[in-house]
């Protein structure tokens, strides 16, 4: 792996900010170069949010992700719609086929359609479905193994949270079948 | 021969600049002697404000800094966050606290800072030269008020210790005036009481005065002490608005 | 692993507290509320002290007042709340003060919009306020540095009795990356025998002033002061050289728009097309004497920017008339892309071959 560049967007609520924090994190962990931007201002409420986040084995220069993303992760269709572009060729759009009707449009790149919401629901919490959404990102780019994912989750929730974890984990496993 | 009259610990050897029949200097008087007379000069830090009390720094005998105009509330503020043991105080003027000041001064007294301010009302901008305060009286002529302060483009003058009354943190509220002896007495005692607010820590204090300004008003000294108390107190009417229950 | 992931606001907070400031004086303004928020959150862990002030002016006399006791204080704001600052800022300055001013900058002019932004370069840089005075300007382009600079500002604030000011755009300031918190080194400080604590009845009374109603007691202040800028200059000035072997033309960026232009820089190397980067880390003093280093190869120099070209004055100065300089910048909010920044460049190197 040389960059990783990875736009994660979506309603405010589906957890896309945690998401990418969740990865950042875990790039830190495995001691690579990492950076978290979000979109910030009146958006943050309620309406589309998204982050960029850079994992690499060298100094991340620009934090911001422009044409050159290697990978879209989206939960809503406005997110596709803006986002699809931003791909560079051959990058991965992982799609959240339970909100999102509409196929990728581009034949230049590998679209991935994971049902993330009728997963999370099957394993009887609708919020984990970004953690399916990321487990399937991460089956396909392998950029951090999942257990390091835990060890990120671990740490974020904090001890009082600890009994969400195999919840997460269950949810990234199954995301991470879907493109197997 | 026994000493019946002598210079305040609170007060620094320097010559006041003031005006002849100025009474800021009576007031700085009242202030040096409270803070000695409650032992409290070693920890005082006094504000000064931009007005004709600018140099106060000059003249209190204790650590002073100089604020920006309106401002004091917020430096004192700074101050005593710090140095919650310390006894702050901003003595201010009405262009000063009543005009460019207001925001600083309501919500210094709306945080309950244990500070005390020492308000000084001449009802006019002594040291820019006479332009009209919002606490100039209806029909008074100032340089910027040439016909006299009219109520339809100017407003009615501003009564800050009724407005401070309303704030609950403003725990100590008194109006006096220094144009006569009884006046002076009682100025000194409010000075004093709204130290002791803040050595209790109850909340802020303040306490408006009444002051004179021969030069600006174009009067004589004499004339001017009449003309407060003929003018001034009864539209600032004197006495106190808030004061901590006994007891408590 | 010494490392923690935070966002750039909350980064700075920590940085302060780490540098021994325990009093915040504040007011919310978008986009650095994560860092008023931070320290109301940690600081009374402490026995520190914040507080939500009314406005940004009374924020930074609070800061004047809590400064004067000597106590290590911080404020922060954006971009309009800055210049809301600045007659404290000159208070500071001129009284001698020392404090540490955030300014997590946004679009301008008037209320502007909240996205990144670097239009604040002349407010920070030629002084908002009245009066013959100076300060500092950090920039940092990364956490990492935004963090090291602001505990370094503490000490440098302190050292020169002068306001210091930090200044990240939208980006730094809400951006996560891991940090480390090191040991600062530790500078010689002098004695604060300066503050107002209360004589205790054992010393003068201190005056903390910037009242001098005598012409040629100011000047001699002013001229004291000057002094202590001139010392800043000399010592202080910081800068980033990048690529600058054999570079074609040389580009002139900060903060996080020198992000972006490292990549350009990059992206052009692997065209073939040597470019180089002067990144000033210290905006005042600018870094004018790392432009005698520009090798002889450079063709021109490109100013870039987040905003309509406020720094490509001090290129210019620093330059001084020896080769074409030319701008790219974005404003308002809008970010360059590193192949605008690209496209900009050939066009210069087509041009000036």
């Amino acid at each position: 792996m040389a960059t990783e560049k990875i736009i994660m967007a979506g309603f405010g609520g589906q957890g896309v900010m945690s998401m990418g924090q969740l990865l950042t994190y875990a790039g830190m962990i495995e001691n690579k170069q990492v950076s978290w931007l979000p979109s910030y201002g009146p958006e943050m409420r309620g309406g589309t949010a998204n982050c960029a986040v850079i994992v690499s084995d060298s100094p991340v220069g620009s934090p911001i992700i422009t044409g050159d993303a290697t990978a879209a992760i989206v939960m809503n269709l406005p997110s596709l719609i803006k986002f699809e572009e931003n791909l560079k060729p051959e990058g991965k759009l992982v799609i959240n086929s339970s909100l999102i009707e509409k196929k990728a449009e581009r034949k230049d790149i590998n679209a991935y359609y994971v049902p993330a919401n009728e997963i999370a629901n099957e394993l009887g919490n609708s919020k984990v479905a970004n953690m399916v959404m990321l487990g399937a990102y991460l089956e396909l780019t392998k950029i951090v193994p999942i257990e390091t994912v835990i060890d990120a989750l671990k740490k974020v929730f904090g001890p009082s949270k600890q009994d969400l974890v195999p919840l997460n984990k269950e949810a990234l496993e199954r995301g991470a079948n879907c493109v197997k | 021969m026994a000493v019946v009259f002598d210079r305040t610990q609170g007060l620094a050897e320097k010559q006041f600049h003031y005006c002849p029949g100025c009474t800021h200097g009576i007031i700085h008087r009242l202030v040096g002697e409270v803070l000695e007379e409650l032992g409290v000069l070693g920890d005082a830090i006094g504000v000064a404000p931009v007005g004709c009390s600018v140099l106060a720094y000059d003249y209190f005998n204790c650590d002073m800094h100089e604020a920006a105009h309106g401002r004091a509330p917020a430096v004192a503020t700074g101050i005593k966050r710090v140095l919650p043991e310390g006894v702050v105080f901003t003595y201010q003027g009405d262009g000063d606290l009543a005009s460019i000041g207001t925001a600083e001064i309501i919500h210094a007294a709306h945080r309950g800072e244990k500070i005390t301010t020492i308000f000084v009302n001449n009802a006019i901008y002594g040291m820019t030269g006479g332009q009209m305060a919002p606490t100039t009286l209806i029909g008074q002529k100032a340089t910027t008020a040439p016909y006299g302060r009219d109520a339809v483009d100017t407003g009615m003058p501003l009564r800050m210790s009724e407005m401070l009354a309303t704030i609950d943190g403003a725990v100590f509220v008194e109006r006096t005036t220094v144009h006569n002896v009884a006046g002076i007495r009682k100025t000194k005692k409010a000075i004093k009481k709204a130290f002791e607010v803040q050595l209790a820590g109850l909340g802020f204090g303040i306490v408006e005065i009444l002051s004179t300004c021969p030069t600006n008003w174009g009067i004589t000294p004499v004339e001017s002490l009449k003309w407060l108390e003929e003018n001034m107190i009864p539209y600032y009417p004197l006495g106190n608005f808030r004061t901590p229950e006994e007891g408590k | 692993m010494d490392k923690v992931l935070m966002k750039g606001n909350e980064a700075i907070g920590a940085a302060a507290i780490k540098a021994g400031c325990k009093h915040f004086f504040g007011y919310p303004i978008t986009p650095q509320n994560e860092l008023p928020e931070f320290m109301s959150r940690e600081l009374p862990k402490i026995d520190g002290v914040f507080v939500q002030a009314e406005s940004e002016v009374a924020a930074i006399n609070m800061i004047y007042g809590a400064a004067g006791t000597g106590a290590r204080v911080m404020t922060s704001s954006s971009s309009p709340g800055i210049a809301l600052k600045q007659e404290g800022i000159s208070y500071l300055a001129g009284a001698e003060l020392p404090c540490v001013i955030v300014n997590i900058s946004r679009g301008g002019p008037g209320l502007g919009g909240i996205q990144p932004s670097q239009a604040d370069y002349y407010q920070s840089t030629r002084g908002g306020g009245n009066g013959d005075y100076r300060h500092l300007v950090y920039a940092p382009a990364t956490l990492q540095e935004a963090v090291d600079l602001t505990i370094e500002a503490f000490d440098i604030a302190d050292y020169y009795r002068n306001p210091v000011i930090v200044l990240g755009d939208g980006m730094i300031g809400q951006m996560m990356e891991p940090v480390e918190f090191k040991e600062p080194k530790k500078r010689d400080l002098p004695d604060k025998d300066w503050t107002t604590t209360g004589t205790k009845r054992n010393r003068k009374p201190n005056i903390i002033n910037s009242l001098a109603l005598d012409p040629a007691e100011l000047e001699k202040h002013n001229i004291k002061l000057d002094k202590k800028y001139k010392t800043i200059e000399e010592k202080e000035v910081r800068h980033e050289m990048y690529k600058m072997d054999n570079a074609e033309v040389v580009l002139v960026a900060y903060g996080t728009t020198s992000r972006i232009v490292k990549n350009a820089i990059d992206a052009l190397e692997e065209e073939g097309i040597s470019v180089g980067l002067i990144r000033p880390i210290t905006l005042w003093p600018f870094p004018y004497k790392a432009f005698a280093e520009i090798p002889n190869t450079c063709k021109a120099l490109l100013s870039v920017e987040m905003s309509m070209g406020q720094m490509i004055d001090d290129v210019k100065i620093a330059n001084e008339g020896k080769l074409p300089v030319h701008f790219y910048g974005r404003s308002g909010g809008m970010i360059p892309t590193p192949e605008a920044i690209m496209e900009k460049v050939k066009e210069i190197w087509g041009g000036a071959k």
